[in-house]
């Protein structure tokens, strides 16, 4: 990883973040596109899904795209199977002529419409056939991130289109980092104008001998590691993405560019956790880098303060007086409950407070944990009603 | 005898602890064990509070009787240029790749040669001799901070996805060496979980994804399990809510806590619907407990520390490993 300059204040006071309103974001017509990102594990999934349902019960006209869902989560939005299609959502409450459609993330078959679509039938059975191709589509990591901006700029353009929505969220990849989403058609575009690509076509363009001395160099060392054959393949496969994918590249930067105009909203979800919330900072110095707008943070699963006007260190100095009379045992273990929740509900104050130290224009969104495992649509519109806040419940 | 450790699981269930806990772990007795990341988080250097890791393998811990960790970040690029270097010679002409881009290809844009190279380090690793013709390795063990759950299994499997490109040659051979690694009795691949429904799912998936690919499984690691001292009449009340008001009013009191009747009553409720949340959460890890038991692989359990993670906790964990069997 490159180091990178941090952004941010240069001397801030601890305060407390703002309140991030989730419920005039998703009322605000302008808003058509929300993304969710953040390090895996935080809850960006159950995020996404309760985001769009809250929408649609407001009367927005929502598609959520998710790429990884939990089984049950999944089957309750009744998605069963992965076939890139929106399907509408049964069971919410569409009084507000809100409708609410869901769709899983393929990507193997993503990349194949991409091709289907830009390639005479002769040239796409050629592709589809390629190793590297099918390699590369089906099995190799990173994929996932460009196909997902790919599938994000097709329903947008729908959306568009046929007005069949209004607002699409969607959730991101669970990338190794923040930068293989938002870097994907950046790259793209690099690597098809880069000289590696116009290196590996050169033979099929012109003679080998009007090649400069360097490259010969290189397509020598490419033989020599790579082994004739492959690096056949490997021609036909740059060849083949060089003539299918201009159009590609020209859809990547548009991508690029719809995410950051003012309809778009990012949200950085985290987990009260020092790593998540390292990675959440990470996420949202390199938004402001890319000029990409930033709504606020969503932060799930807060402990709550259960026993308001018990402090946790009484709690901790009555469970021990119990504990050494051998006293009252349930009392005396729900002080000690008491005792380390409210001692983890101070240490995540703390790393909150120094997340906002560091960048106090982030708005917050606070969400409390709850006991069990989000699996159903009562399920999402609670956790939507914690995301809009007290105010809002 | 297991001398690859790789440590995998979902996203938050905290696979980073437990690696490097399992790292100290081995090390432990006077042994020298390698602790990697392969996703370039420097996860490693936040847990042993160090700068971030250069690319080269540097002594962190040292475990208790002796025996030392040494760590290191895995930077793709940095490998790809020493392995032409090791394997071809390449010398001139791979600076020469290097500036064709051929190099930010592979690494960056290529999806998946990543994952080549950073196996192919690992096995490097896990191979190293003292010297030329010793039959001493460098490392008693490598433990393997490996990607989540979701990506493992195509993660591990990427040579075979090679060898399927390449039909001959080079590359061929050496991603041939690298799953026959992979796959032997010398690698266990560790899946660690939380007693959640959601991570324990996918604890199963992947345990029968690295099977269905031929990749030797571990054990499961159950991380941050809850401390549950009320016997099963009390938590089944608890989870009902009907812990009654009079007993624990009469334990706020003998604690010292009680105060005027309408803020002990309010501290009585607030005490109650914590204990139906904590009842609620001890049930389903029940629930899960047993689900896990019947994945079928062996299972060693980690006590949820109410403390932010740093050194001292990691030996903590190292020890309950190591009596758990794991190293």
């Amino acid at each position: 990883m490159t180091r990178r300059t941090r952004v941010g204040p240069l001397a801030s006071r601890p305060h407390d973040a703002e309140r991030l309103d989730i419920d005039a974001l998703l009322a605000d017509r302008d808003t058509n596109i929300i993304v969710c990102c953040g390090a895996g594990g935080v809850g960006k999934t159950t995020t996404s899904a309760a985001l769009a349902m809250r929408a649609a019960e407001q009367g927005r006209k929502v598609v959520v795209l998710t790429i990884d869902p939990a089984r049950r989560l999944a089957q309750s939005m009744g998605l069963t199977e992965l076939d890139n299609t929106p399907r509408p959502v049964t069971g919410f409450d569409g009084e507000r002529g809100g409708s609410l459609d869901a769709m899983m993330l393929d990507m193997k078959r993503t990349f194949d419409e991409v091709v289907e679509a830009h390639a005479s039938p002769e040239k796409a059975r050629q592709v589809l056939a390629n190793p590297f191709y099918q390699a590369v589509s089906s099995s190799f990591a990173g994929t996932q991130e460009y196909m997902a901006m790919e599938k994000l700029g097709q329903l947008h353009a729908d959306a568009r289109r046929t007005g069949r929505w209004d607002l699409v969220v969607v959730d991101t990849p669970p990338s190794r980092s923040a930068l293989d989403f938002l870097d994907a058609p950046e790259r793209l575009a690099s690597f098809l104008d880069g000289r590696f690509v116009r290196l590996l076509m050169a033979p099929a363009k012109g003679p080998v001998r009007l090649l400069s001395a360097g490259l010969g160099v290189v397509t020598n060392a490419l033989t020599k590691v790579l082994g004739a054959q492959m690096l056949r393949d490997l021609q036909t496969f740059v060849a083949a993405l060089d003539t299918l994918f201009g159009g590609f590249r020209a859809r990547a930067e548009q991508t690029y560019r719809l995410l950051q105009a003012p309809g778009t909203a990012f949200l950085v979800v985290a987990a009260p956790q020092s790593d998540a919330l390292r990675e959440a900072a990470y996420f949202v110095e390199r938004l402001a880098e890319e000029r990409m707008p930033l709504a606020g943070l969503v932060l799930n699963r807060l402990t709550p303060d259960a026993v308001p006007g018990l402090d946790g260190a009484d709690a901790a100095a009555g469970a021990a007086r119990l504990e050494r009379h051998h006293e009252h045992p349930v009392t005396a273990h729900l002080l000690r409950l008491h005792a380390e929740a409210a001692a983890t509900a101070d240490r995540e104050e703390h790393l909150h407070r120094r997340f906002t130290a560091a960048h106090p224009h982030v708005a917050t969104a606070a969400v409390p944990a709850l006991p069990g495992d989000v699996h159903d649509l009562d399920g999402l519109r609670e956790i939507g009603e914690l995301l809009a806040g007290p105010a809002a419940a | 005898m297991t001398r690859l450790h790789i440590v995998t699981g979902k996203g938050g269930t905290g696979k980073s602890t437990v690696a490097a806990s399992l790292a100290l772990a081995l090390a432990s007795g006077g042994r020298k064990v390698l602790l990697t990341e392969a996703e370039g988080r420097q996860g490693i250097a936040g847990l042993f509070d160090v700068p971030p890791l250069p690319y080269s393998e540097e002594k962190i811990a040292v475990a208790p009787d002796g025996g030392d960790v040494y760590a290191l970040a895995i930077d793709p690029e940095a490998a790809l240029l020493e392995y032409l270097d090791m394997y071809y010679r390449l010398g001139r002409a791979g600076r020469a790749l290097d500036r064709f881009g051929v190099v930010d290809f592979a690494t960056t844009i290529a999806p998946g040669l990543r994952d080549v190279l950073l196996t192919g380090k690992v096995y490097e690793a896990v191979r190293r001799k003292t010297r030329k013709g010793s039959e001493r390795h460098v490392y008693d063990a490598v433990v393997l901070d490996a990607p989540p759950t979701g990506r493992i299994t195509r993660f591990l499997n990427v040579n075979a996805e090679m060898a399927g490109l390449a039909k001959v040659g080079p590359v061929r051979n050496q991603a041939d060496s690298i799953m026959r690694l992979l796959r032997s009795p010398q690698t266990a691949v560790h899946v660690v979980t939380l007693l959640e429904e959601m991570p324990v799912q996918e604890t199963g998936d992947a345990l029968d994804e690295l099977a269905a690919a031929g990749l030797p499984l571990g054990t499961v690691v159950v991380n941050m399990a809850r401390r549950n001292d009320l016997d099963d009449r009390a938590l089944t009340a608890a989870e009902s809510g009907r812990l009654p008001d009079k007993g624990i009013r009469a334990g706020l009191e003998a604690a010292g806590l009680d105060a005027d009747g309408a803020a002990t009553q309010a501290m009585v409720h607030g005490l109650q619907a914590l204990g139906q949340a904590h009842a609620e959460r001890v049930l389903l890890e029940q629930e899960q407990r047993a689900a896990v038991a019947k994945l079928g692989r062996p299972v060693t359990e980690l006590p949820r520390l109410n403390e932010t993670i740093d050194l001292g906790c990691l030996y903590e964990l190292a020890a309950e490993l190591r009596e758990g069997g794991l190293a």
